[in-house]
């Protein structure tokens, strides 16, 4: 900003805040849950663990849903089957992202994409990052319909988690 | 004004202190399941709108009305989210219906307490963060406020109080979906530990965890369908002044406003004689006097008559909470409201089992939103 510029009111610095010039109040919301997976979430994550992606099955539309759900959506009743889809897919959209959650520029660009799984139902799939992808190449859009395969954390580095998968690369 | 509006269906889990086993969406999936097959719709092609009520910190998750739809068959419809208890929902439900653009409207609300690890700093955060929040400790202190300037304006002995506490918990013995009921005496209730004075631990109800569905429906649609509709006769909400040094403590405003709201709706000129049954807030043992002495419904009877000589007991005059209660349910957080109209639905029904009181033509269901926020919600049920 033009520091010649002469703006109206107070001017105040955070100093002022450090030094008790300026009145106020702080106070930090304390909130804290440990949130039930239920029983989809719960075997989806375990799953995860032995390096497998699980999915429900409703029999009356034959919709396979991942992340797994116990009911469907769209027929409005209690999907039947647990079956495995793989681990490889191909990408839907992708996005590169050069600043991090607090606006801070990253090191590396981070590119992040919307994955179908292979036998998952059109629409079902996974959102992760992607690894070994130029950037150029979502800019350019080679990104589109890419296919993809996850890379896994060692299997005792895994926890149960989405980030028990590091990202996906491409299939060469 | 505008078409009337019928509830065709409720479904709902039985609450209890814990669901660790199923998420959210898999307790929402089990009540809707129950209530669309109990109004007989099938949601995917006969909803036309639905409307939950939830609260962001309640979640853990903020923008909550995003995780709704799937689990209650209304992907790709209209959908919105209240923040406040479920009898607001139905509320916004009930107007959505008469607006004549909607024909089936869904309710739902549910709680998960027990995913909350430390509840009392939730509640805290609800608190005025200049005025109150470096003087009251916690919202049982509001309570306990409420209680003392009750207690003296209405002459209530520490008798009568508990008493609500054993009539409440041994009611919910007859309720299925109820988990903490029990026999207790005056002297237990009497002698547990003081949390702030005169308040003391048994007054308080105990959190619980579920979700309850209820199906809405305009008299045109209601009146295809099997089931006897109940009728939502009257609806009144309102809300008072955030600050408490303004409130009527001993009793509230906002339920005596809420309550002539809903009456002069549903022609109701003599509440006590006219309605067979309360189901109405006991957050706390003494809320069940003062909501009956806001919503006048006391006939002229002292607090101590109202329970020692039975005029709320399930075979009185007047019937109080015969579900137990927040006192024998738990206090669902926002599913509150929506879990006490479930139950005096039952009772209208004609379908409460060991519970059902008689007959019930006319019930009234209130409760509030809860400390600090002075609002009450009053739903006039018919059949
Ligand atoms: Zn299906």
């Amino acid at each position: 900003m033009d520091k010649n510029v002469k703006l109206p009111g107070t001017p105040y610095s955070s100093d002022d805040f450090k030094k008790g010039k300026i009145p106020y109040v702080e106070d930090v919301p304390k909130a804290r849950y440990t949130w039930s997976a239920g029983i989809a979430m719960s075997r989806f994550l375990e799953e995860l663990k032995n390096g497998r992606i699980v999915a429900r099955k409703c029999h009356e539309c034959g919709r396979v849903y991942v992340p797994p759900r116990m009911f469907c959506s769209y027929c409005f009743r209690p999907t039947d089957e647990w079956v495995y889809v793989k681990d490889t897919g191909r990408v839907n959209t992708a996005v590169v992202s050069y600043i991090g959650a607090d606006r801070g520029k990253l090191g590396e660009p981070l590119v992040v994409a919307v994955i179908e799984l292979d036998g998952a139902s059109e629409g079902m799939g996974i959102l992760h990052k992607l690894g070994n992808v130029d950037p150029e190449d979502v800019k350019n859009r080679k990104v589109f319909n890419m296919r993809v395969r996850a890379v896994w954390k060692k299997p005792e580095e895994r926890e149960g988690a989405i980030t028990d998968i590091l990202y996906f690369e491409p299939i060469e | 004004m505008g078409r009337d509006v019928a509830i065709i269906g409720i479904g709902s889990t039985n609450y209890t202190p814990m669901t660790t086993e199923y998420s959210y969406k898999e307790l929402m999936f089990e009540a809707a399941l129950k209530a669309y097959e109990d109004a007989g719709i099938n949601p995917r092609k006969e909803l036309d709108a639905l409307v939950t009520a939830a609260e962001d910190f309640w979640e853990g998750v903020s923008i909550f009305d995003e995780y709704i739809p799937d689990q209650m068959g209304a992907v790709l419809k209209p959908a919105l989210t209240v923040s406040g208890d479920g009898l607001w929902g139905i509320i916004h439900g009930y107007m959505l219906v008469k607006t004549g653009y909607f024909d089936i409207v869904a309710v739902e609300a549910h709680s998960k307490a027990s995913d909350i690890d430390n509840i009392m700093d939730v509640w805290r955060i609800a608190l005025d963060p200049h005025y109150h929040r470096p003087i009251v400790d916690n919202v049982h202190m509001f309570a306990g406020l409420e209680m003392m300037r009750f207690m003296e304006e209405y002459n209530v002995s520490r008798e009568a109080l508990s008493m609500i506490v054993v009539k409440n918990r041994y009611n919910a013995l007859y309720n299925p979906m109820a988990p903490y009921g029990t026999k207790t005496d005056i002297e237990t209730v009497s002698n547990s530990e003081v949390v702030s004075y005169p308040l003391r631990k048994m007054d308080i109800s105990e959190y619980s965890d579920g979700a309850t569905v209820v199906v809405l429906a305009s008299r045109e649609v209601a009146e295809k369908y099997d089931k006897e509709p109940i009728w939502i006769e009257g609806v009144g909400w309102i809300s008072d002044s955030p600050n408490i040094e303004e409130w009527d403590l001993a009793c509230p405003s906002h339920v005596v406003l809420a309550a002539s709201m809903a009456y002069s709706q549903a022609n109701i000129d003599n509440p006590f004689k006219e309605i067979d049954l309360a189901e109405v807030d006991d957050r706390y043992s003494y809320r069940e006097f003062q909501s009956l002495v806001a919503l006048d419904l006391t006939n002229g009877y002292m607090m101590d008559e109202l329970v020692f000589e039975g005029v709320i007991s399930p075979s009185g005059e007047l019937p109080v909470n015969p579900s137990g209660g927040y006192l024998g349910m738990g206090y669902p957080l926002e599913a509150g409201g929506l879990v006490k109209l479930y139950n005096a639905v039952v009772q209208l029904r004609g379908e409460a089992g060991p519970m059902q009181v008689g007959d019930v033509e006319k019930a009234v269901v209130m409760t509030r939103r809860e400390f600090p926020s002075p609002s009450s919600a009053v739903v006039v049920l018919g059949r």
